[in-house]
């Protein structure tokens, strides 16, 4: 896939978004405000529901509707409060508990190294390969632009072990072990991070895996399973979302080359060939923190998540406009080319790693001549 | 505490007060709220609130101020406030009277909206405008609009510890229809009401020296104590330091700093985390942020809530209150009462 833009097309896309920026956040206001804390009173009431089901747990009903109530309140404090809280989106409320420099969330990674490797490395540089450590995240092969080693035949075994274990893969990611490997980071880069990890997975442990399971007495076993299993079905469904936002098919890759020196307009473009939707109901895209709107939240990754669907139809007439794509599907149909990826790029090739770049800008008379 | 740690553990990363708060807001481990008890809109523009705040509070001494933090169309603002009570108050309330002031977001907001049950942030009370322990043996207080609560508050106090010394209380108004307690006032020895737009006080007119004759003849005995607007501050210190009394002169000052003359300002303020730089204006760096185009958070910006604070990464910066200069690199400085001298670089 290769667009060819004008210089002219690039800077009339780059004002149009600026313009329908502006009019989202000249319009933030209560509304936002009682969105994001009716989310937050759902996921409290959830947790302390689950929290409490689970002293019952010797009751099979209650161990299920618990260890689904708690997985659920994961699931909304990582994606639709933790994320985009961390990114900032309601900063402008100026409330310290939901603002992006204090929160945390119900994690292993601590906010602090999240809001680096997530807010500042991904969001910058998205998808240039070499820069945007969430291609692969420093372990499996997801553009064939990464040269394969035989290493990479483990790609979906490692996909795998990242999705089961994702919140302590997320907590590890600002470490950039690819890079203290490959000798281009030292340990001692690591040591205050790894007092961060250390910290933070700490107090998380202690709370699912000791204190709770030790209040529940003799159902210490029943509440330290029901625990885990709500954190595995949180990394599981975050995993899913996350990979389903860069990886599918039809997603564009981006060289360093093609990317100095760029304007407004073409990081926007880059953001939008970058990125895939998810399409599905309101409750779906609330669980998935909106992130099933990747488009959108890459465009402005800053303003609340629950402007990203009303503002979908706009984003997409302008992709139409100019002739760029606007990837969507099915969560089956997105993830199911995400895994197909995984094992293709196992093996040696799987795409021309040399081909042409994902953005060809043209002068602006080259087009209007032709 | 050690029942408090066990669930502060259990409630991390969020603390056991965001899970509190989802069951009744006034139920707080840690943080200071307030309940708004009773409402009386006590003049045209103005409104008497009563406040019962939470376990946290530690009291106010008479004249100090305090935060208070209400959401505005989703936005959270925080202003100060004095209390007008005595600091005595068996009870624990304390009682703010807001005047609802042309272009005021927080004051219009709770004249408009205020009303019992609802919850508001609440800082401790700070600031230094306030009584010795040693009470003098004349007093003379002086305020102005809504500069009336914290001498209001002082006025209310002496009277509750018997106070034996000499006090006159002097309020400028523009009628007396604007004075939030005149019922109370009226019937208290000392008390002069002075209008400036109508003739329906005991004095008319601006603050001068006839008024003092009238009032407090013997003020150049007594420590005065001074809040109000500008122009009655200025005419009352520069009195008073005419006189050679300004160590006898105490004042709390609500209105925004005063600034530099633009003609002596050089450099460039750069707001390196926005990528914005700006040629110096003279003002205060707060207002130059905002000039730019920025929307840095601020408070009480005069000073005292430290909202505003940011790190200044280079540059000398000038305190417009105190005249302090701080050349330091890497500091937080208060945008609000800090202006820039010579090229300045903040982290915004």
């Amino acid at each position: 896939m290769s667009i060819t833009l004008t210089e002219q097309q690039i800077e009339d896309i780059g004002r149009e978004l600026d313009e329908l920026r502006q009019r989202v956040v000249a319009d933030l206001g209560a509304d936002d405000r009682e969105y994001i804390y009716n989310i937050v009173k759902v996921q409290r009431a959830l947790e302390v529901a689950g929290r409490g089901s689970l002293f019952l747990g010797f009751l099979p009903p209650f161990w299920l509707a618990g260890t689904a109530a708690l997985s659920l309140s994961k699931i909304l404090d990582n994606m639709e409060i933790g994320h985009n809280v961390m990114h900032g989106q309601y900063d402008w409320m100026r409330d310290p508990a939901l603002n992006s420099k204090m929160f945390e969330w119900d994690t292993a990674c601590p906010a602090d190294q999240w809001r680096h490797s997530h807010n500042y490395m991904h969001h910058t540089y998205t998808n240039i390969v070499d820069k945007d450590r969430d291609i692969g995240y420093g372990i499996l092969r997801m553009d064939p632009a990464q040269r394969w080693n035989p290493y990479y035949l483990g790609n979906p075994l490692w996909a795998f072990l990242l999705m089961t274990f994702f919140q302590y893969g997320v907590a590890l990611h600002d470490l950039e072990v690819e890079n203290v490997i490959a000798g281009k980071r030292s340990l001692a880069d690591n040591k205050k991070l790894w007092r961060g990890i250390w910290r933070k997975t700490g107090k998380q442990t202690l709370k699912d895996y000791v204190l709770f399971p030790v209040l529940t007495g003799p159902l210490f076993a029943s509440t330290i399973t029901a625990n885990a299993t709500a954190n595995l079905v949180r990394n599981l469904w975050a995993y899913s979302i996350i990979f389903c936002g860069h990886f599918p098919t039809g997603v564009a890759t981006f060289t360093e080359e093609e990317c100095e020196d760029e304007s407004r307009g073409h990081w926007y473009v880059r953001q939008m060939l970058g990125s895939a939707n998810i399409t599905g109901g309101k409750l779906f895209h609330i669980l998935s923190g909106n992130l099933s709107h990747q488009i959108e939240h890459h465009l402005f990754p800053d303003i609340p998540a629950r402007r990203y669907p009303q503002i979908a139809d706009e984003v997409k007439a302008i992709c139409e406009k100019y002739g760029l794509p606007y990837n969507t599907g099915r969560l089956s149909k997105q993830l199911g080319s995400t895994w197909a990826k995984i094992f293709r790029l196992a093996l040696p090739g799987g795409g021309d790693p040399n081909g042409e770049p994902a953005i060809t800008v043209v002068p602006t008379e080259t087009r209007a001549a032709a | 505490m050690a029942v408090l740690q066990l669930l502060e553990a259990l409630a991390t990363p969020h603390g056991v007060d965001r899970y509190l708060e989802l069951v009744n807001p006034m139920l707080t481990v840690r943080e200071l709220r307030a309940e708004i008890t009773d409402v009386r809109r006590t003049t045209a523009d103005s409104v008497t609130l009563t406040l019962r705040p939470t376990r946290q509070w530690k009291g106010f001494r008479a004249g100090q101020f305090v935060q208070l933090t209400v959401d505005v169309d989703g936005v959270r603002r925080t202003r100060c406030y004095s209390p007008a009570n005595s600091q005595y108050r068996a009870d624990g309330k304390i009682e703010l009277t807001v005047r609802a002031h042309h272009g005021g977001l927080v004051s219009r907001h709770l004249f408009a909206t205020a009303r019992r049950g609802m919850v508001v942030g609440l800082a401790q009370a700070d600031g230094a405008f306030v009584l010795p322990e040693q009470r003098p043996d004349r007093i003379l207080l002086i305020s102005g609009g809504s500069g009336i609560t914290p001498v209001m508050s002082m006025l209310r106090t002496l009277r509750e510890e018997n106070y034996a010394g000499q006090v006159a209380f002097l309020h400028y108004c523009d009628s007396t229809a604007d004075v939030p307690y005149l019922d109370e006032l009226a019937g208290l020895d000392g008390v002069v009401l002075a209008t400036t737009r109508t003739t329906d006080g005991q004095l008319t007119g601006r603050f001068g020296q006839e008024h003092l004759d009238e009032v407090a003849p013997w003020f150049a005995d007594a420590q005065t104590y001074l809040c109000g607007p500008p122009a009655l501050m200025s005419a009352v210190r520069d009195h008073y330091a005419a006189l050679g009394l300004a160590d006898r002169l105490h004042t709390e000052d609500f209105q925004p700093a005063p600034i530099a003359p633009a003609g002596e300002a050089t450099g460039t303020v750069t707001f390196a985390r926005s990528g914005t730089a700006a040629a110096n204006s003279g003002d205060t760096l707060l207002v130059q942020a905002e000039a730019a185009g920025l929307d840095p958070e601020y408070g009480c910006r005069m000073g005292i809530c430290f909202s505003c604070t940011q790190v200044k990464t280079s540059g000398c910066t000038r305190n417009v209150l105190t005249g302090e200069l701080n050349s330091d690199p890497d500091v937080e400085v208060q945008l609000c009462i800090n202006a820039p001298v010579g090229d300045v670089a903040l982290d915004i």
